[in-house]
């Protein structure tokens, strides 16, 4: 497929005026605490009256139709005009695209909508104490009962969730099964009788994800999504989307690299050239990422296992320049702003959408096509 | 040269561990982070009863210094420990007073230092533009330019560390002036530096423990993670790293009142601001999401991995020291 990067400037131009007139001109607060959460849900509902906030759905649920090129557009120019950070980021990048795969017309009409205005904000409820890296060893179950299940059990790490509307995540409803046979997906409000959500603090203290204990909990047929017992294959369509381009798009690194750069031309001492060295790296492989987007797009198979080469590649990528970042403002790279916020996010990269180590195991097994371990 | 430490020596480490240990750092640390700081500034006099301070602090001024394989070692367990406060700072000032040659400030001040009896700390732009807990301070100090200052605190500034308590300061009474200003504030700075190396190398160390015992015992895959060989990668490149940034602080003690002593203090905190922070980038990595809360207690000291790879000198400023010393 050819990219044709001019036929989308209009595009562009439009997204770019808009994002001019619109973006706040001091940051929001962050949308880990209440206050922030609350800014960054307005702001949605903002994006989304412009139809900004779902650029690539179809029009219908506030989308524009948009291909993949004039998502990545988007995400460039939304990133480069300091647009503020996707508070509705999980719903979108993570359930919406296995509704779209897995969903019933009915779940699409009711739960799209609301995502796209920020009226809803989704948090992911997949990792529990016991699963994560292993998550088909999770534990918390669904059991049928008239209408519906029963949620029991504790969820862990979800984001979000401490001021989020509804979750989503995978339950055991077959016990009996084979550990990723007997899994069902389904989506819960967070408000319902029965959940108590507990805040965690991350390591900067903001109560970025949340445990949640579920206590006889009823949920409705009509909130299981794709076939009950098929909730492994429905997660494992997310995972695609988690570690490929949609949750970490180029734009965001692009618009930190050009951050980076003027850091480096205010505080760079031109002497440092292990430094300059650093600061043309993150350049670099913002741009590569950026171009290995484009590759994505135009290919029409399927990405598959490949996707994990990607999140490494992003994951350190926003590690190494956040450092970098810090490391030029020296004894003020401890100090709290913008650039330690983004520190405090890119740590957590390598960890979560599955660590890097799993990453690694999964490119060297299904990409490469090495061994896998323990097998004879 | 001794490369190991005496008896006596390894006795004054095990104390302070002890004492460390019995103190339950964690959570003074966490107290001290919101401005309650009975428990901390209970635990700085406990410690400078052991001698903490005193190594840095010559006899003649009612120390038992200058002692400094005792002060790194002592460096190491608050490292170990992640005790806050302003330490190194402590004993910087005393090296600036004691060399400044005035007996009426030294008279004055290093007894206080020695016996713990004030919280003492400095800022020593530009490498130390802030004065950790200048707030709570009995003496804060400022070298500003060729003039050693009071020091007077503007509002706090927060760190990625919750313990280290930053206040950008301000000149107030001249204490000093002259050259012999600049001379002492220099051999301050190593001093201060030779410490904040120590504590980073004791940090690294216990953040390495605190990993493999989670290695051992958290499971996945029906075994402990600690069976992945990416994870056992991980952790043994902690220990390399570490087991050559001791060696590098160790020799820099030894190197003191030598020519070679600020070089070596310079090699010692840009290996040890390396091994250390590589060592709690790793402690994040092998814990996965547990390591990155606020919660849990070693996270504590993986942020102040981060905050003291910077402080007293960036790992750039110190190589750049260290090949300028070789080029001369
Ligand atoms: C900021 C943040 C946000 C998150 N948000 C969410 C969310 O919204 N919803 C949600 O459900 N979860 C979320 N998570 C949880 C995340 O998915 C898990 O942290 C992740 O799956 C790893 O699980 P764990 O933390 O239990 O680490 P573990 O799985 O216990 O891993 C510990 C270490 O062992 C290694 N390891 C484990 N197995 C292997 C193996 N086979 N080979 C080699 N090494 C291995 C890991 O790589 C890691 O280094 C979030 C986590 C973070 C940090």
């Amino acid at each position: 497929m050819d990219l044709d990067l001019s036929s989308v400037e209009p595009f562009r131009a439009e997204v770019r005026a808009w994002l001019r007139e619109h973006v706040p001109a001091a940051p929001l607060p962050s949308l880990e605490i209440e206050e922030g959460f609350a800014a960054h849900r307005a702001w949605e509902r903002e994006l989304h009256e412009a139809r900004l906030s779902v650029v690539s759905w179809p029009e219908e649920y506030g989308g524009r139709n948009a291909t993949p090129l004039e998502w990545l557009v988007f995400e460039e120019e939304y990133y480069a005009a300091g647009g503020p950070g996707r508070v509705s980021q999980n719903g979108i990048n993570l359930l919406a695209p296995t509704l779209f795969q897995h969903g019933t017309p009915e779940q699409l009409a009711r739960v799209l909508p609301s995502m796209a205005s920020g009226e809803v904000i989704w948090a992911q409820a997949w990792s529990e104490p016991g699963a994560g890296s292993d998550l088909a060893s999770l534990r918390a179950t669904a059991t049928r009962t008239d209408g519906g299940w029963l949620l029991n059990g504790q969820k862990t790490w979800s984001s979000r969730a401490a001021f989020a509307d509804w979750g989503f995540g995978p339950f055991r409803s077959d016990p009996e099964a084979e550990r990723h046979r007997g899994l069902t997906y389904l989506m819960f409000p967070l408000d319902a009788e029965g959940i108590t959500r507990r805040p965690i603090g991350r390591i900067d203290g903001k109560p970025a994800f949340a445990e949640l204990f579920f206590d006889d909990v009823f949920v409705p047929d009509r909130d299981v999504i794709g076939e009950p017992g098929s909730g492994w294959k429905v997660a494992m369509s997310t995972t695609g989307n988690e570690r490929g381009l949609t949750l970490r798009s180029p734009g965001r690194f692009l618009a930190a690299a050009d951050r980076l750069v003027e850091l480096w031309r205010e505080h760079g001492d031109p002497a440092d050239t292990a430094m300059r060295d650093r600061v043309a790296d993150a350049w670099i492989k913002a741009r590569a990422y950026r171009l290995k987007g484009f590759e994505t797009i135009s290919r029409t198979e399927d990405v598959g296992a490949e996707s994990s080469v990607n999140k490494i590649f992003w994951s350190e990528l926003d590690v190494a320049l956040h450092e970098t970042a810090l490391d030029l403002l020296g004894p003020d790279g401890e100090l709290a702003g913008e650039w330690l916020e983004g520190y405090v996010f890119s740590l957590a990269g390598p960890i979560y959408a599955g660590t890097n180590e799993i990453q690694r195991n999964v490119i060297a097994e299904r990409v490469l096509g090495l061994p896998k371990a323990g097998s004879r | 040269m001794r490369f190991v430490l005496d008896a006596e020596q390894r006795l004054f480490g095990e104390t302070l561990g002890k004492l460390l240990t019995e103190a339950a750092v964690p959570g003074v640390v966490r107290d001290w982070a919101t401005g309650r700081r009975e428990r901390g500034l209970a635990l700085w006099r406990s410690l400078a009863d052991a001698g903490v301070f005193a190594v840095a602090v010559p006899e003649s001024a009612g120390g038992a210094g200058p002692l400094p394989v005792e002060l790194v070692t002592a460096f190491h367990e608050l490292g170990r420990h992640g005790a806050p406060g302003p330490y190194a700072e402590a004993v910087a000032a005393a090296v600036l007073l004691d060399r400044l040659g005035d007996e009426a400030i030294a008279g004055r001040w290093l007894p206080a230092i020695a016996e713990g009896t004030a919280l003492v700390t400095l800022a020593l732009p530009p490498a130390v533009p802030y004065a950790l807990d200048a707030d709570a301070a009995g003496l804060a100090l400022l070298v500003d330019g060729g003039r050693l200052c009071a020091a007077v605190p503007g509002g706090v500034r927060a760190s990625l560390d919750p313990a280290r308590r930053l206040f950008p300061v301000t000149p107030g009474e001249v204490l000093a002036e002259g050259p012999r200003v600049a001379a002492a504030a220099a051999e301050a700075y190593d001093m201060g530096v030779l410490a904040c190396a120590a504590q980073l190398v004791g940090t690294g160390r216990r953040l390495l423990e605190v990993s493999v015992d989670y290695a051992r015992t958290r499971r996945q895959f029906g075994r402990p993670i600690g069976e992945f060989q990416a994870v056992k990668h991980h952790l043994a490149d902690a220990l390399v790293g570490l087991e050559y940034a001791r060696p590098l602080v160790h020799g820099a003690a030894l190197a003191y009142g030598t020519p070679d002593f600020a070089r070596d203090v310079s090699a010692a905190k840009a290996a040890a601001a390396e091994a250390a922070y590589a060592a709690a980038k790793i402690a994040l990595q092998v814990h996965g999401a547990i390591g990155y809360t606020d919660e849990y207690d070693p996270s504590l000291l993986i942020r102040r991995a981060r905050a003291l790879y910077t402080a007293w000198g960036s790992p750039s400023d110190h190589r750049a020291r260290v090949v300028a010393s070789l080029a001369g």
